[in-house]
C-alpha cells in the first residue's frame, strides 16, 4: 500500500514526489518507463532550462539530474523500466517490468505524469510515399543525443515548434544542412528566442504560411513538395515547389498521452486534450491529480515544476485526508481570444493566499487588453504588447479576488483596440 | 533444382507454397522485395468477401464462394485472427436498391444462401452511425476481416516449417525453358525447376511475357485508404458498402481485426507500378465519398494513409491456368479483388492443375498444418502475464507504448522461420509502429533488438527494402 503513485518520472513526476515528500507522505512509488529517470529532458542537451526555478542556465539532462538527486537523497522509490497497463478508480496500480514481472500496487492516492507524445504524418496527413527518412523532431532527436546516430543529410523541417527549432540547430551542427523550416501557420509555432537562437544565427531559412503536400521517394525520401497557403489555410494553386532533401523532420505539435486517462473514463478537455483539473490538480476522478505535459502542453519545464508542485502537494493533502470538497466551486471560462485556461475549476477553501491561471491565445495579438472578469464584471485587466499561441500566459489571482464576493465564473478575454 | 518455384511471395504466392508443401516436392518461393507480403498483400481493404459482386460463371465468383468458408479452418491451424462482422452494402435511392435486388440475385445465382435485403427501418439497430440517407442495403453476416499480412506470414512461416525454400530480394531477370526444365536467372543466381508458378502481383504480366508469346497484360489500378486511430474503432461493427454505380464502385469504411477503421479505397488506373503515393487529391476524394456512408467520420483522428496496387487484367477475371505454350508455367494473375477472399480456393485449385498436369503427387508423411502466432502479452490474464515474465523476463519489457508489445513478442517475430528483418517486417508481424504515435517512441528500441538479435551494425537496420536505411551515420561526439 502506497500514500502517493506517481506515474512517470519526468520533470512533472520528479517534483511531484519531492513535493509530496515535503509534505510529509513516507510511503510514495514512482513508475517510469523509460530505462532512467528525467524523460524526455534527458535528450534534449541544450541549455535553457531552469532559468525561472534556479535563475540559471542548465541543459535538460543538468536539470532533470537535480531532481534526480533530490529524490535520491530523499530515498522515494521508484522503478524504471516499468509500463503500467492499467490504473483503476479504486486506485490500484497494475504495472509490468522484467524483474518484478506483474505486480498490482494498491494507493491512496495517484499522480498522472506520463507527458506527451508528437503528432505524426498520418495526424497532419502528408501525402506521397512512405520512405525511410520521415521522422518526428522527438525521435530525431533521441536518435542523435541519446543514440549517437545522425538521421540525414539535406534535411527539410515541417512545423515550427520548440523541438523542431532546436533540432534545425542541432542537426546543422552536426554537419547536416537545414535546407529550410516550413509552418503552415502565419506565425511561428515555437519560443521567440529559439526562432533566433536556431534559426537565424544559422541562416536557417523558416517560411511561414508554407506546408509540405507531397513526399517523393521510394526507399528513403527523395524530395519534398512544398505549398503555400492562403488565410484561411488552403493550398495556393500553382504554388507547388519541389525541393530535394533526404530527410524530412516533423515538428508538428505535442499532444497529452491519454491512454490511462482514457481508460479512467476521466473528463478531458478537448482543446488541450489532456485531464479537465482543479486547482489542486485532481481530475474528475477523485484523488487521482496530473500534472505537467500529460495535462496540457507547456513550453517551459520551469513552469511543468511549479505546476507538478502543486499536484504532489494536494495528492499528499489527499492522502492525508486533507483535502476540502465542499465548499465553493469557480468554473474558469476561456472567452473571446483564449483556446483554454488551466485550472478548469476552483474550490475557493483550497486556495492559500493565490491561484495561478495558465491560458494560451488562439492567434497573435498585437497591442491588446487581458481582461479578467468575475461573473461578468471585469476585476482586472493587463495590457499586452505581444500574444504568441507558442507562448503561454499566466495570471496570478490574489484570493481576495476570489473570496470578496460569491463568484461562480471567472473569464478572461482578449480585448482588440483602446478602451 | 527445384520441382517447382513460385515467383512472388504475396498471399496467393505463400498460400500455393503451403498448399504444395504437403507433398514431397522441392519448393522455392522467389520475391524480388526484402519480406513476404511486401506488395498488394500489405495494402488492399482484408476483407474477406461473401461473392455476390462477381458475374456468375466466372473464376471471380466460384472461387470467392469456395473461399470465403474455408477462413475458419484455415485461421484456426495458423492461428490467424479472423472475424465474420458481416456486410452491408448501402443504397441511397430506388434506383440502387434496384442495384442492390440484382446483386441478391446475382449472389443467389453464385451459390449463397445467407444473404438478406434490409430496408432502411432495419439499418439503424444493424449499424447505428449510418448516415439517414441510407435508403436499404445487402446484408451478408459471412463477409469476415482479416490481417492480409498477418496470413502471408503465418503461409509463410507454415511453408518453411514444412520444407519450402523462402528466397527474399530475389528478382527475375529472364526465363528459359529447354528440355522440359526452367532456367530462372534471378539476382541471386540461376534457379532450376520444373514448374513455375507465375503469383508475381501487377509484374505477373512481366513474368509470362518473358518466357510466353501468349502476351497478357496487368494494370495496376491504385486505390487509397486512411487508417483510424482505435479510439475510433467503434465508428462501425461491419464492413459498409457502397452501392456501385456508374461513378464507381464507392469506398468503404469498416473496422480492422485490430480495432482500427479502414476508409477507402478510390480506383484509379495509372501506368507506373512502382507509384505507391497517396494524393491529396485522392485521399480527399475518398473523404467526402465515406461521408456519404458515416456521416460523422473523425477524420482527425486518422494515423495514417496508403496505397495499394490492385493487379488487375483486362478479361476482368482471374487468370489461373497453364500456359498455352509453355509448358509447366502456370500464371496465377490478375489477382485483384476478390483475390484475398478466393485465395484459399485458389491455392486448392492450382494445385489441383498441377498435380494433374504431373499425373499426381506422394504426400508427406510429416506434414504439419499448424502453426502457432507469436504470444500477445496484452492479451494475457494477470496469472499468465506474471508466469510468461517469469520463464521470459524480455515479456516484462513493453517496447511499444500504444499497442502495448513487449520485447519477447518482437524477438520472437525476428527468429522464427520466415522471420522479420526490417522495421517494418516487425511492425507487421507483431504491430509496434502501428499505433498512434507510429513508431515516435519504439522504433529506436525495435531497431536496437533487431541490431541485437540479428547482429548486424544498427546502421544496416532498414526499413523495409534493401535500400531503406534510416541511420546515416554515427554524430561527431560519438
Amino acid at each position: 500500500m502506497y500514500d502517493v503513485a506517481v506515474i512517470g518520472g519526468g520533470p512533472a513526476g520528479l517534483a511531484a514526489a519531492i513535493e509530496a515528500r515535503r509534505n510529509g507522505i513516507q510511503n510514495i512509488l514512482v513508475i517510469e518507463r523509460d530505462r532512467e529517470l528525467g524523460g524526455i529532458l534527458q535528450q534534449c542537451i541544450h541549455n535553457g532550462f531552469g532559468l525561472h526555478i534556479f535563475k540559471e542556465e542548465l541543459t535538460g539532462p543538468e536539470y532533470a539530474e537535480r531532481f534526480v538527486n533530490e529524490l535520491n537523497e530523499l530515498g522515494i522509490e521508484y522503478k524504471l523500466d516499468s509500463m503500467v497497463l492499467e490504473i483503476t478508480k479504486d486506485k490500484k496500480v497494475h504495472y509490468v517490468n522484467s524483474k518484478d514481472g506483474f505486480v498490482s500496487i494498491q494507493a491512496k492516492s495517484i499522480i498522472l505524469a506520463m507527458g506527451c507524445r508528437e503528432r505524426t504524418r498520418g495526424a497532419i496527413g502528408v501525402a506521397g510515399t512512405r520512405p525511410a527518412g520521415v521522422f518526428t523532431a522527438g525521435t530525431a532527436q533521441r536518435y542523435l543525443n541519446m543514440e549517437g546516430y545522425m538521421v540525414g543529410k539535406k534535411i527539410v523541417i515541417l512545423g515550427s515548434g520548440d523541438i523542431g527549432l532546436i533540432m534545425a540547430r542541432r542537426l546543422t551542427l552536426e554537419g547536416a544542412e537545414v535546407k529550410i523550416v516550413l509552418e503552415r501557420m502565419p506565425y511561428p509555432g515555437g519560443l521567440t528566442r529559439n526562432i533566433v537562437q536556431c534559426l537565424n544565427d544559422y541562416n536557417i531559412p523558416l517560411k511561414v504560411s508554407h506546408t509540405i503536400s507531397s513526399i517523393k521517394g521510394k526507399d528513403r525520401v527523395e524530395g519534398v513538395t512544398i505549398v503555400q497557403l492562403d488565410e484561411s489555410g488552403r493550398i495556393i494553386p500553382g504554388s507547388e515547389q519541389f525541393m530535394e532533401c533526404d530527410t524530412l523532420i516533423l515538428s508538428v505539435g505535442l499532444i497529452p498521452e491519454n491512454e490511462l486517462s482514457e481508460k479512467l473514463e476521466m473528463r478531458l478537455d478537448k482543446v488541450t486534450k489532456g485531464p479537465y483539473v482543479n486547482e489542486a490538480m485532481e481530475t474528475s476522478v477523485s484523488g487521482i491529480f496530473a500534472c505537467g505535459n500529460v495535462v496540457h502542453v507547456h513550453d517551459i519545464v520551469d513552469y511543468v515544476t511549479e505546476e507538478s508542485r502543486i499536484a504532489g502537494r494536494n495528492a499528499a493533502k489527499y492522502a492525508k485526508g486533507e483535502l476540502k470538497t465542499e465548499g465553493r466551486l469557480v468554473e474558469t471560462v476561456p472567452g473571446n481570444g483564449i483556446s483554454y485556461i488551466v485550472p478548469h475549476t476552483i474550490r475557493v477553501n483550497n486556495i492559500e493566499n493565490k491561484v495561478d491561471l495558465l491560458m494560451r491565445v488562439r492567434q497573435v495579438f498585437h497591442d491588446v487588453r487581458m481582461i479578467i472578469k468575475a461573473d461578468g464584471e471585469k476585476i482586472r485587466e493587463i495590457k499586452k504588447s505581444h500574444l504568441l499561441p507558442g507562448e503561454m500566459e499566466r495570471v496570478s489571482l490574489d484570493i481576495k479576488a476570489l473570496t470578496c464576493k460569491n463568484i461562480a465564473k471567472l473569464e478572461v478575454e482578449i480585448c482588440e483596440g483602446e478602451e | 533444382m527445384y520441382d517447382v518455384v513460385i515467383v512472388g511471395a504475396g498471399i496467393i504466392g505463400t498460400f500455393i507454397a503451403r498448399e504444395l508443401s504437403r507433398y514431397k516436392l522441392k519448393i522455392a518461393v522467389l520475391d524480388k522485395l526484402n519480406d513476404v507480403a511486401c506488395a498488394t498483400t500489405k495494402a488492399n481493404s482484408a476483407i474477406i468477401h461473401c461473392g455476390y459482386d462477381a458475374k456468375p460463371g466466372t473464376l471471380k465468383a466460384k472461387l470467392n464462394v469456395l473461399g470465403n468458408p474455408m477462413f475458419d479452418s484455415i485461421c484456426e491451424e495458423l492461428d490467424v485472427h479472423f472475424k465474420r462482422v458481416g456486410s452491408l452494402v448501402l443504397a441511397f435511392n430506388d434506383e440502387e436498391m434496384n442495384t442492390l435486388n440484382e446483386l441478391y440475385q446475382r449472389g443467389i445465382q453464385n451459390g449463397l444462401k445467407n444473404i438478406y435485403v434490409v430496408e432502411k427501418e432495419q439499418l439503424k439497430s444493424l449499424e447505428p452511425n449510418l448516415s439517414d440517407s441510407a435508403a436499404g442495403a445487402l446484408y451478408a453476416p459471412d463477409c469476415g476481416i482479416i490481417g492480409p499480412f498477418e496470413l502471408a506470414v503465418a503461409l509463410a512461416e507454415n511453408a518453411v516449417e514444412n520444407g519450402v525454400e523462402l528466397l527474399l530480394n530475389t528478382e527475375v531477370s529472364a526465363i528459359e525453358k529447354n528440355d522440359e526444365l526452367f532456367k530462372v536467372q534471378t539476382t541471386a543466381g540461376v534457379i532450376k525447376a520444373r514448374y513455375i508458378i507465375n503469383c508475381a502481383g501487377v509484374h505477373a504480366d512481366h513474368i509470362n511475357n518473358m518466357v510466353s508469346k501468349e502476351w497478357f497484360k496487368i494494370t495496376p489500378r491504385r486505390g487509397q485508404y486512411f487508417v483510424l486511430d482505435k479510439s475510433a474503432g467503434d465508428l462501425v461493427s461491419k464492413v459498409i458498402f457502397q452501392c456501385p454505380t456508374k461513378m464507381g464502385k464507392g469506398v468503404l469504411v469498416l473496422p480492422t481485426v485490430h480495432g482500427n477503421i479502414l476508409v477507402g479505397p478510390d480506383s484509379e488506373d495509372i501506368e507506373d507500378k512502382q507509384n505507391l503515393e497517396t494524393t491529396m487529391e485522392r485521399l480527399e476524394h475518398v473523404r467526402t465519398a465515406a461521408m456519404k456512408s458515416i456521416q460523422n467520420i473523425p477524420f482527425d483522428k486518422s494515423i495514417t494513409s496508403f496505397t495499394g496496387l490492385r493487379a488487375s487484367a483486362e478479361k476482368g477475371d482471374f487468370i489461373i491456368e497453364e500456359s498455352n505454350d509453355v509448358k509447366g508455367l502456370i500464371n496465377v494473375a490478375g489477382i485483384e479483388s476478390p483475390g484475398l477472399s478466393a485465395s484459399p480456393a485458389i491455392a486448392q485449385y492450382v494445385v489441383q492443375l498441377i498435380k494433374e498436369i504431373n499425373g499426381g503427387f506422394a504426400e508427406k508423411e510429416d506434414f504439419n498444418p499448424h502453426r502457432k502466432k507469436v504470444m500477445r502479452f496484452i492479451e494475457l490474464g494477470d496469472k499468465e502475464k506474471a508466469e510468461l515474465i517469469k520463464n521470459d523476463p524480455s515479456y516484462g519489457r513493453i517496447i511499444c507504448r500504444c499497442e502495448l508489445i513487449t520485447e519477447g513478442e518482437i524477438v520472437d517475430a525476428i527468429h522464427r522461420k520466415a522471420g522479420a528483418a526490417t522495421l517494418d517486417g516487425v511492425k507487421r508481424r507483431v504491430r509496434p509502429g502501428m499505433g498512434r504515435c507510429q513508431g515516435g517512441f519504439c522504433s529506436p528500441r525495435v531497431m536496437e533488438i533487431l541490431a541485437r538479435e540479428l547482429n548486424k551494425d544498427i546502421l544496416e537496420i532498414v526499413k523495409d527494402s534493401r535500400a531503406s536505411k534510416i541511420l546515416t551515420g554515427i554524430t561527431k561526439e560519438q
